[in-house]
């Protein structure tokens, strides 16, 4: 089944591949999410990966970790566990405030649309939605406020 | 006091819609009760045992006539005729209906009012000295930098689903009447003793509930500039490295006190320096623009009233009593600061009906610059009467019954809703407190003892701060009964400590007895007009604990 993804406004179909922890990585240039933890195992073969490279971070991850590969990375996914794990927030500003990094970051795991508002302030442009979620009225649930304090 | 801008004012508004949304999505079966549950907590609004609760918001304490009348067509409208003052400076209402409640907040909007984050795992209700802007010996009035600070939590989009709730409070002068040590940031305004700049003094990790500990301190100075970076410095910490595992374990004191603070200081202070610039730095013309709001008001020059004052103290034992104990001095010289007993014997403490309500407002707006201040200690305050007012004003108090002269004294007791309403109690609190009424109403022997606080809380959640207590009480179920654990010799203020337990617990019936027997030992052992707080402290607890088990 093809998952819609909110990306910026629009919902769009998801052409990442998301490898798990022991798959062999193929060798077709084609845009996949490693684990973070392989990522940093198996550093050499995953940067040197021809297609698309993206990585999924477990809540607990040291974004610093990633510092010195965030140019080649397209896509940095962050897990939710819950939606009142707070610490994904953390990890999203200091991607994108303190290292700079500029392409897709995306909210992957317990996101619901009330959430939506916040992740998008905190730097996230896309958002891969919790099943249950009316994904089709997600896009007016990212704007409640004309202007904020922070 | 600080007014919105149209900015400030759409910002509430919107929240209305959104909450609206949220509520309706939930009676229609769209969002479950567990999705429903944080959404509506960070709005103040709990189930409760009879009925909903909701939660407002009164930033640092501080109310307009006009707020203060519209809490009161609140309490009309949407519930029994009456709220109850927190000891977060907030006010619940306890008997609402969920489909009202968008309603309600729509209208408290209208007079810059709003339930924002006053509860759920975010930034709460910020608290300042009930006395800040008119007590003698302030170094500077803690409220602007207390609304900035609000502005800054108000819906922060990285701090909004932190480990556990998260307490700041401030304070600017001697006497600490805002907790400062007991919370999980508290901000002391001091001067740098070798530049004689004004600034900040930061506590972390202090708090009551389950592990009260005192706060430590995590920077001696920061220059004002710096207050907000500082704060996200150590918001970040806590938010990527608090426990989340165990609720009971999730608070920044048990970050602080795992890490050690040596350990927490290093990590904030890396941090800081990485935030330390960035656009969260005030600068002088915000800062200003702050402190507009707050300008002292114009003050008529001293009409002494102090020939009506002492007139009146001659005829009237009455007033006199509460002149002496419910009023106190200004820093303007010829006004004084009166704070009105929400400890009316008979009473819950802190409840206050509508027609209290209305009237407070209108005293405010004849005598007191328009403005009300709700205090931790659950009191209201008019800060600015002038001294040729008070005859007058004491009258009208009487008729609003709000006049008890028990400030600091005994029965001015903090206490939490307890059994009586909320959930997670484990025994109750409101009727200790009116035993404790009944069985001490002799007010010549409340005033020889002098000052006492009594805090009483009917779980380990310690809404009413019972560690703090000089004498605390705390609910306990002992098999499916109410029974009292007593603690002796705690303080929120600038001496703070935790109370000691005296010994096992006592039955429900027994509290005020007991009470009474410690009392006893307080005067038998007491030198000169010793505090009961430091004879408790030079005592310890043994004779205590002797007068009470044998
Ligand atoms: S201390 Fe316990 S009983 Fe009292 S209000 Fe808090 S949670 Fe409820």
């Amino acid at each position: 089944m093809a998952d819609l993804i909110l990306k910026g406004e629009l919902l769009v179909t998801d052409d990442w591949r998301f490898l798990d922890a022991d798959e062999p990585i193929p060798n077709l240039e084609q845009s996949l999410v490693f684990p973070f933890t392989r990522w940093l195992d198996e550093h050499e073969q995953c940067i040197n990966h021809p297609g698309h490279k993206g990585v999924a971070l477990e809540n607990t991850d040291c974004v610093t970790r990633l510092l010195s590969d965030l140019d080649e990375l397209q896509l940095i996914c962050i897990d939710f566990p819950s939606a009142v794990d707070g610490r994904g927030y953390s990890q999203a500003r200091i991607l994108r405030e303190r290292y700079g990094y500029k392409n897709e970051l995306r909210a992957v795991g317990e996101v619901l649309v009330d959430q939506l508002f916040l992740l998008k302030r905190c730097g996230f442009n896309a958002f891969a939605l919790q099943a249950d979620q009316m994904v089709c009225q997600a896009p007016k649930y990212l704007n409640p406020f004309s202007s904020y304090y922070q | 006091m600080y007014q919105y801008s149209s900015v400030d004012q759409r910002l509430v508004e919107e929240r209305v819609v959104q909450f609206r949304d949220q509520t309706k999505r939930y009676l229609k079966g769209q969002l479950s009760e567990e999705a429903f549950r944080p959404l509506r907590l960070m709005n103040g609004l709990y189930f409760q045992t009879h009925a909903p609760m909701l939660r407002i918001a009164i930033p640092y304490g501080l109310l307009s006539s006009e707020q203060l009348r519209k809490l009161a067509y609140v309490a009309r409208t949407y519930d029994r005729s009456y709220g109850h003052l927190t000891t977060r400076q907030n006010i619940q209402f306890n008997w609402l209906k969920i489909e009202q409640v968008p309603d309600l907040l729509a209208d408290l909007a209208t007079v810059q009012m709003h339930a924002i984050q006053t509860s759920g795992n975010c930034i709460r209700n910020i608290t300042a000295d009930h006395m800040a802007g008119a007590i003698e010996g302030e170094l500077e009035d803690p409220r602007p930098y207390c609304e900035i600070m609000r502005q800054w939590s108000t819906l922060h989009p990285e701090f909004s689903f932190l480990p556990r709730k998260f307490k700041i409070a401030m304070s600017g002068a001697q006497n600490d009447r805002a907790a400062t040590q007991v919370h999980d940031i508290g901000i002391q305004i001091v001067r740098d003793p070798s530049t004689e700049e004004v600034g900040f003094r930061i506590l972390v990790g202090g708090g009551l509930g389950r592990t009260p500990v005192i706060g430590k301190v995590i920077r001696d100075f920061l220059p004002k500039k710096h207050l907000l970076s500082y704060l996200e410095a150590i918001l970040r910490i806590y938010n990527l490295a608090g426990r989340r595992d165990n609720k009971y374990k999730a608070r920044l004191k048990i970050l602080v006190n795992s890490l050690g603070i040596e350990r927490f200081t290093q990590l904030v202070e890396n941090e800081w320096r990485q935030l330390k610039d960035s656009s969260l730095t005030l600068d002088d013309f915000s800062i200003t623009q702050f402190r507009d709001h707050f300008q002292p008001f114009e003050y008529a020059p001293a009409t002494s009233g102090k020939d009506a004052i002492a007139a009146k103290r001659n005829n009237s034992p009455a007033f006199s009593a509460w002149y002496e104990h419910n009023t106190q001095s200004h820093k303007v010289a010829g006004y004084r600061i009166v704070t009105l007993s929400v400890k009316a014997p008979q009473q819950a403490p802190g409840d206050l009906t509508d027609v209290q309500m209305d009237g407070v407002a209108d005293l405010a707006d004849q005598y007191s610059f328009g403005q009300i201040r709700v205090s931790h200690e659950q009191n209201l305050i008019l800060a600015d009467i002038a001294e040729a007012d008070i005859p007058a004003l004491w009258r009208e108090l009487v008729a609003l019954d709000l006049a008890t002269p028990n400030i600091g004294s005994l029965t001015d007791i903090i206490c939490c809703p307890g059994l009586d309403f909320c959930s997670l109690a484990n025994a109750g609190a409101i009727p200790i407190a009116k035993q404790i009424n009944a069985r001490f109403d002799d007010l010549d022997y409340l005033y020889d003892l002098g000052e006492i606080k009594i805090k009483i809380s009917g779980c380990m959640n310690a809404c009413g701060h019972h560690h703090v207590g000089h004498i605390g009480i705390l609910g306990v179920d002992k098999k499916g009964e109410e029974w009292y654990q007593i603690t002796l010799g705690g303080s929120a203020e600038e001496n703070a400590s935790l109370g000691k337990i005296i010994g096992p617990s006592v039955p429900k019936d027994d509290v005020a007895e007991t009470i009474a027997k410690i009392l006893d030992t307080f005067i038998a052992n007491r030198q000169d007009q010793e505090s009961f707080l430091d004879a408790v402290h030079r005592l310890g607890i043994p004779p205590f604990k002797e007068a009470v088990y044998g």
